[in-house]
């Protein structure tokens, strides 16, 4: 007989598995994080290697010669700026115009739901200018896009120069099979969701703009340029997009092959590589550099403005210019140069880039990690819930020490179905009212307390999930009361609850490993030890602090400290409470879907949990 | 030698009047055995076939590879009418050329491979393997046009040139297909059965090269490859203003050493299988030579890449209408008839070519002559005294 169908073997193995199921569910636990820290010990990393045979190495000569005149341009550009207190787009028009670029325009606007503290703005009204580059003698059915964010003050001021400066020098040469758009965009993401919605005929989040005129076929890949500075020492490169997506990538690697061949300090997260990796303080910086993107990544904003290319299925990144306290600078020339061989190279595509991986994660620019080799350390963590779920399926499964007749063991399973079915539902209902119910209500706590909207917002988002915490003392009064006490029913809830968390896990860590990764290092302990029988007061401190609400808290200090910037307490609170109106922005004006995420799933899933502690 | 000696004695001898159109009949018979010796190949016409393979702005090395052997076979004489090139993509016009209409083999532009009077009879996605063996069987249908038909007979000597990307036992065309070694040497039989060719000179520059010839079994086939089976042929040099590398290693060698051959050079195969050691190429090109029944040695170059009319020789009177004058004799040289002319040449390229310019004058002896001469000089002052270098200085 085989191995499962044979009654004696098949006790045996029930058996092995309740004995030891505890000890094996924190061995994965530890596994899992360990294979996770693993991941940045460099020989467990490959080096970074372009993939794409149409972009080869980096054969092209580099012949840019006018970065100061772009400077000189981007001056020009803040003094009109400045002149018209927005974006100048008479004199962008003109000047694109006379470089010989087909140059169009685009306004739009946006009411946001509760206006935003960050960027003070509430009704955004704006206009994108773009100029598109024909190709001299290929058809139009493709495009590349360099694009340059217009913002308030003295930002950016330089990267508008380069771009011009750019698109003049592109324009003079014959070699191009594709076009170019070089694209100014006002309000920076705002902006960009309009253009792109606009190039692709979607309407996804309901802004409104004006249709574009100027078209250039299907777009391959896009760049964005962040410089503020008329000489930089480093250039770091922004990989992380809305909802975690990150560009494939040949992408990263052609920008680090251009670095090297061109000479220029190249970081990605701001962080410079080393070559100590077998030294404890190497290793650290290499963890810290992963971490960084993790966080990035799980907090599923785009992080340049590239990250909403990305949705379109446009491979995009941003570079930014990082002028720090280093002897060797770089001048605008040297950048210009950098970005023709990328177009260059870029130009040489035949298809959209897909050799490469599009899931990894990067200890370093010129290592990383690939999806097969980090998705391990996830599973182990989802074992745990599988496991439990066995071993509560087991214990379900032999007969209690009381047998019940035929039409009692009916209404028993019946009343523990209604009974788990109420957790559920009351659970997924207040996870509704915590999505619907902040923006919805802004107006009547503006009204009753003193406070702005934003903070109305996020306090009453807060308060919801508070009040959550009071449910399991009022639902039981809704539990329909039988003669017999079903001890079993917790279990069956348990049981309901572990799979459902498995699953959501397993799909938030397919699209956004960072997302579900963190998510299981905290639910998924508690997942598994969660009884009635264990002391409820500590348990209760525990589930808390383990509830995704606390997990946000202690990330966005984490977060802090790993970008060198630590904040003290009262700082922190006050971060915490913007990224949270921030997450509720990025959902309604982007369509990031972490916000819902929580709010709809995860947070429903831990009630259950949290119900399950205060079982009756 | 003797048998003229001889005819000497014999006229000397026979004092009658048909004593000349013995010597003549006689000095005809001692020239076909020498003309025969001078003829000592079977063919009367050269063909080419060359073929590239691979598309894509990348691979703008293979179309250089082809047009380059193209050039030195049109430059040594073979018409555009015997010649079929297949090239799978257009370099020239593609939108990324930064040179349009040139095609360069030589780093900063030095050789314009496409020309003003490129040929070519396959184009872009005609490159099939279908038909490249409906070319070389002949079986195409009724209507297609002379210029994409081999029109080889028995005694046509064919040069095949294949290039792309390859591996072991494959070449492939076109991104999509692949032609094997097995298909190959089929239709080479095919070719043979149908008499189709005299001799066969069959070169290839892809990776693992050597595999594609060896499954050849028609005899009077030579062949040449880049590398041998898992080896990769190298490409050459990169432009940095095309972005692209420009041939190949093999090939680039190869041209190197066609553009010293001109159409009435001596040079044989011998010296092609010496093209591109491994020092220069990297892998290591082979060749296969145990098909063919005539000795590498005593094959020339141009019996292959170039079209040297050879002369049917014919001892039977032929009657000829009245109207047509009698001709004089040919003398059985055609080429020593008159003085030779030549064209000039109009881009001298092997001075380009060539980095050291190739010294005939006389030069200083090397280092090593010198010392030499000195150790001797010394060793005989040293043997007959010292004094004797006072009557030098």
């Amino acid at each position: 007989m085989g191995l499962l169908s044979d009654p004696n073997r098949r006790r045996a193995l029930i058996s092995m598995l309740t004995r030891l199921n505890a000890p094996i569910c924190v061995v994965c636990y530890f596994a899992g994080v360990a294979w996770f820290m693993g991941l940045a010990f460099e020989p467990f990393t490959l080096r970074t290697y372009m993939s794409e045979n149409a972009m080869g190495s980096t054969m092209v000569e580099e012949r840019f010669p006018a970065g100061e005149r772009a400077l000189a341009t981007g001056r020009e550009f803040a003094a009109h700026k400045k002149k018209v207190g927005g974006m100048p787009v008479d004199w962008l028009v003109k000047n694109m115009q006379d470089r010989g670029l087909e140059v169009f325009t685009q306004s739009f606007s946006r009411t946001l739901p509760f206006p935003d503290e960050n960027k003070e703005r509430y009704i955004v009204k704006g206009t994108n200018v773009y100029g598109i580059l024909r190709a001299p003698r290929a058809p139009r059915t493709e495009a590349l896009v360099l694009s340059a964010p217009c913002s308030p003050g003295d930002s950016n001021n330089q990267a508008v120069g380069l771009l011009l400066g750019l698109a003049q020098y592109f324009r003079n040469q014959i070699y191009w099979a594709k076009d170019i758009i070089f694209l100014v965009n006002e309000h920076d993401l705002i902006g960009m969701q309009a253009w792109l919605e606009g190039y692709h005929h979607t309407n996804t989040t309901g802004m409104s703009w004006s249709p574009l005129q100027g078209r250039g076929g299907s777009i391959q890949a896009a760049l964005s340029l962040e410089l503020s500075s008329d000489v930089i020492t480093s250039l770091d490169l922004v990989l992380e997009g809305l909802n975690g997506q990150l560009p494939n990538l040949d992408l990263a690697n052609l920008f680090y092959a251009f670095c090297q061949k061109i000479g220029v300090l190249c970081t990605i997260q701001g962080k410079l590589q080393r070559n100590d990796w077998d030294s404890v303080s190497g290793y650290s910086h290499a963890v810290q550099t992963m971490m960084l993107m993790v966080m990035k990544q799980a907090s599923g904003r785009p992080w340049g403005d590239h990250g909403l290319f990305l949705r379109y299925h446009i491979e995009a990144a941003t570079i930014k210019g990082v002028n720090s306290f280093r002897q060797y600078k770089t001048d605008a020339t040297t950048i210009g140069r950098l970005l023709e061989g990328m177009y260059r190279k870029l130009n040489n595509l035949l298809e959209r880039l897909h050799q490469s991986y599009f899931f990894y994660l990067m200890p370093s620019l010129s290592h990383f990690v690939s999806i097969g080799y980090y998705m391990p350390a996830f599973g182990l963590l989802a074992v745990i819930l599988l496991l439990r779920a066995l071993d509560l399926w087991v214990q379900l499964n032999t007969p209690p020490s009381t047998t019940e007749d035929g039409v009692a063991d009916i209404d028993q399973v019946r009343h523990t179905l209604l009974s788990v079915l109420t957790p559920l539902v009351i659970s997924h209902l207040t996870g509704v009212a915590l999505y619907a119910l902040p923006i919805r209500f802004q107006e009547t706590a503006v009204e009753h307390f003193p406070v702005s909207e934003t903070e109305a917002v996020v306090l009453t988002a807060i308060a919801i999930y508070t009040a959550g915490l009071a449910l399991p003392h009022n639902t039981h009064r809704y539990y329909i009361m039988s003669a017999v006490p079903d001890v079993r029913g917790w279990r069956v809830l348990k049981l309901i609850a572990v799979l459902y968390l498995a699953v959501l896990l397993g799909c938030t860590a397919l699209i956004n490993f960072s997302l579900g990764f963190i998510l299981a290092l905290t639910l998924v302990p508690l997942a598994a030890f969660v009884t009635p029988h264990v002391p409820k007061v500590l348990s209760a401190f525990i589930l808390v602090i383990l509830s995704p609400a606390c997990t946000l808290l202690f990330s966005v200090f984490f977060f802090q400290e790993l970008q060198e910037m630590p904040v003290s307490f009262q700082d922190g609170w006050l971060l915490y409470l913007s990224v949270i109106s921030q997450g509720i922005l990025d959902h309604s004006l982007y369509g990031s879907l972490v916000y819902p995420l929580i709010a709809l799933l995860v947070y429903p899933c831990w009630l259950l949990f949290w119900n399950i502690l205060f079982w009756k | 030698m003797l048998a003229l000696l001889m005819l000497n004695i014999l006229a000397y001898m026979t004092p009658n009047p048909d004593k000349t159109q013995i010597i003549i009949h006689l000095l005809s018979v001692i020239s076909q055995n020498s003309a025969g010796q001078f003829f000592s190949s079977g063919h009367t016409n050269n063909w080419a076939v060359l073929v590239c393979t691979s598309r894509f702005w990348f691979n703008y090395r293979h179309v250089a590879n082809t047009l380059s052997v193209y050039r030195s076979v049109k430059r040594l004489g073979i018409p555009d009418s015997h010649i079929v090139l297949m090239l799978a993509d257009d370099m020239a016009c593609n939108h990324r050329n930064p040179k349009p209409a040139t095609v360069f083999s030589h780093k900063n532009m030095e050789l314009n491979v496409y020309g003003d009077d490129v040929e070519v009879d396959y184009r872009g996605y005609e490159v099939t393997v279908e038909n490249f063996l409906r070319v070389l069987t002949g079986r195409l249908p009724p209507s297609t046009p002379r210029s994409k038909r081999l029109l080889s007979d028995d005694r046509s000597n064919i040069l095949i040139y294949l290039t792309g990307h390859g591996g072991n036992g494959f070449l492939k065309f076109q991104d999509s297909e692949e032609i094997s070694n097995v298909e190959l040497a089929d239709a080479f039989e095919q070719m043979w059965q149908k008499r189709r060719y005299n001799e066969l000179l069959f070169i290839i520059d892809t990776c693992q090269g050597a595999s594609m010839y060896e499954r050849f079994y028609s005899p009077n086939i030579m062949a040449l490859a880049s590398s041998q089976v898992g080896e990769d042929s190298l490409s050459h040099q990169p432009d940095l203003a095309i972005g692209v590398h420009l041939m190949d290693r093999y090939t680039f060698y190869m041209l190197e050493f066609l553009e010293d051959i001109h159409p009435a050079s001596k040079t044989n195969m011998n010296d092609l299988f010496k093209v591109c050691p491994k020092s220069q190429c990297v892998s290591t090109p082979g060749h296969r030579t145990d098909l063919f029944l005539r000795d590498p040695g005593s094959v020339l170059i141009t019996d292959f890449f170039g079209s040297v009319r050879k002369v049917e020789l014919t001892m039977d009177a032929i009657n000829l209408t009245d109207p047509i004058k009698q001709m004089e004799e040919n003398p059985v040289n055609g080429e020593e008839q008159k003085e030779v002319y030549s064209y000039a040449d109009q881009l001298p390229v092997s001075e380009i070519i060539h980095q050291k310019p190739k010294q005939k004058d006389w030069h200083p002896p090397d280092g090593f002559i010198l010392g030499l001469w000195t150790l001797i000089l010394l060793v005989f002052f040293k043997t007959y005294g010292i004094k004797h270098l006072k009557h030098i200085f």
